[in-house]
């Protein structure tokens, strides 16, 4: 299994390779569109993400040592994004996860692209991975 | 149009809407959030910084005194814009936010538990959380007049809602989610005839046209400086004299005194009772710029551009399948509310900003009537100002056709 560096690498060549905006968007839209359906009884409030302006649930659990997230959002791109940040840290050890740098997306082009507030979520989004991942540590 | 409406010499007065977004020509239709503003105020705050910053009131030097001048011009250029009465009757505050909470706060003193303020479902949170807080400390009642499905105020319902412990009704001039035109003065005649005072939240209603505050016959009348070409962060509350003498003070503090022992004060006359502490100088010279600016215009011929904007914008927007327009009230300033089944209206936001084009997603701080309006995700809404032209609405059409066929 690839490495988050790894991954984060092909993201970022998968990124380097449209040529604007809009094919940009379009493919997170549509990794948004190939994210697991996320169970309806856990979309409650136990499951939610504070911190979007579009609702988003979210749940983490371990298995054999390694993370398993699933979530969704009512939002297209923030599903994309959700799916995103899955890419990057789905099966991966709590370990992989704490040396993985906090400001990778940095390195796709898309940060430029993204409101701050919506910066901001996800932000907080990987806080969260990243605290379930030292709880585990 | 008159020659006094020249859309391209118009624009150029407004430095900001001349660049690129996203690789794309800026479309600025945020303005019920925050205008742009014209290069007068621009140079009023700078030239206010470069010349004359002093602090005002009590200063012995020359530049105190011109600060002092301007500021108290600034009184006179609000009292003119809302033809009050007098420059007494103008308070600087924050904006509207502030202007609301000092009367919450200095006329909710006379309020106790069972009284009720009337508000509308259509309030801004700004007209309906400084309520709550009295609810919370006095155990006041709010009562609210229900939102017609077009959008519009059910009057119809107001006598039932009145009653004998009815202490204020305060109301918004404009809707800043769905843009509808409120019938105010009606409102104020009615509330007359009951003795009742009333309160309007002018946030919306001063950037689309002049208001004459003594036509409305309201007691009290509030707007924000940003809404309306100024800076942000100033703004005012018209409120008719007796009310000024009679309400005790909202915030203590430097300048609103007469004198001061520790066992005794004494108050200013107004308005400087109610305006504790330095104030925004310069936003109170930039607002009065804009002001100034605002009464040269030719509004009548700005109302009939801004209507055919919002027509034009409607027209195309409810062509688009699956569109849904919330607030189509008969009688709108020019802003439009959507929503698109089946999308987010964040995502819809975020594609449009993509393309330079600037619009308000969310909410637009007035839950209730988008939950009752079925949009409880909250719309998109665009909102124009006297600068927006018919090739920007043709570039909104075509980007929220581009948004819709990317989402679906």
């Amino acid at each position: 299994m690839a490495d988050p560096a790894q991954r984060i690498q092909e993201l970022a060549d998968e990124f380097a390779f449209f040529g604007d905006w809009t094919e940009r968007y379009q493919y997170l839209i549509d990794l948004g569109k190939q994210l697991p359906a996320f169970p309806a009884e856990k979309q409650n409030d136990a499951h939610k993400f504070h911190g979007c302006q579009s609702q988003v649930w979210f749940d983490a659990a371990w298995q054999n040592g390694q993370i398993h997230l699933e979530g969704t959002s009512d939002a297209a791109i923030v599903k994309g994004l959700i799916a995103l940040l899955f890419r990057v840290y789905n099966g991966q050890t709590a370990t992989e996860i704490l040396s993985t740098p906090a400001d990778f997306l940095d390195t796709l082009d898309l940060k430029n692209h993204l409101s701050a507030n919506r910066a901001t979520g996800l932000a907080g989004m990987m806080q969260k991975i990243q605290r379930i991942a030292q709880q585990a540590d | 149009m008159s020659q006094r409406f020249n859309l391209r010499a118009l624009r150029a007065e407004f430095p900001a809407l001349d660049q690129s977004v996203n690789g794309q020509p800026l479309v600025y239709l945020d303005n019920a959030a925050t205008t742009q503003k014209p290069l007068c105020v621009i140079e009023a705050v700078t030239h206010f910084y470069r010349h004359d910053n002093a602090n005002i009131h009590r200063g012995v030097h020359a530049l105190s005194a011109r600060a002092t001048e301007q500021y108290e011009a600034a009184r006179h250029s609000v009292q003119r814009a809302l033809n009050a009465a007098a420059a007494e009757e103008i308070v600087f505050v924050r904006g509207v936010t502030e202007a609301i909470n000092l009367v919450a706060s200095s006329f909710g003193q006379r309020l106790k538990a069972g009284d009720e303020i009337l508000i509308s479902a259509l309030e801004h949170h700004a007209n309906i959380v400084p309520w709550h807080l009295l609810r919370e400390r006095l155990g006041i009642v709010l009562t609210v007049i229900p939102v017609n499905d077009d959008g519009s105020l059910d009057l119809g319902a107001l006598p039932q809602l009145v009653t004998p412990h009815t202490r204020l009704i305060a109301v918004n001039h404009v809707s800043n989610a769905l843009g509808t035109l409120n019938p105010v003065a009606e409102i104020c005649a009615f509330a007359r005839t009951l003795g009742i005072p009333t309160l309007i939240d002018g946030a919306q209603g001063l950037p689309h046209g002049p208001v004459d505050v003594q036509a409305i016959g309201c007691d009290f009348y509030a707007l924000s400086g940003h809404k309306v070409f100024a800076p942000s962060g100033v703004g005012a509350l018209y409120a008719r004299r007796p009310w000024l003498d009679e309400l005790p003070p909202y915030q203590g503090g430097g300048d609103m005194i007469e004198s001061v022992r520790f066992d005794a004060v004494r108050y200013a006359p107004p308005p400087a009772k109610f305006e504790a502490g330095t104030p925004n100088i310069e936003g109170a010279i930039g607002l009065k710029a804009a002001l100034d600016w605002h009464r040269q215009q030719d509004w009548c011929a700005i109302a009939a551009h801004e209507s055919s904007l919002l027509a034009q914008a409607q027209e195309g927007l409810a062509a688009l399948p699956g569109l849904r327009l919330i607030g189509q009230a008969e009688h709108k300033a020019p802003v439009i509310s959507f929503v698109i089944d089946g999308t987010h209206p964040h995502d819809i936001g975020t594609l449009l900003d993509a393309q330079g084009i600037a619009v308000r997603t969310g909410q637009h701080c007035a839950m209730p009537v988008l939950e009752q309006l079925g949009a409880p995700q909250g719309t998109v809404r665009a909102s124009f100002a006297l600068y927006n032209t018919h090739d920007e609405v043709e570039a909104l059409l075509r980007a929220v056709h581009r948004a819709h066929r990317m989402l679906s």
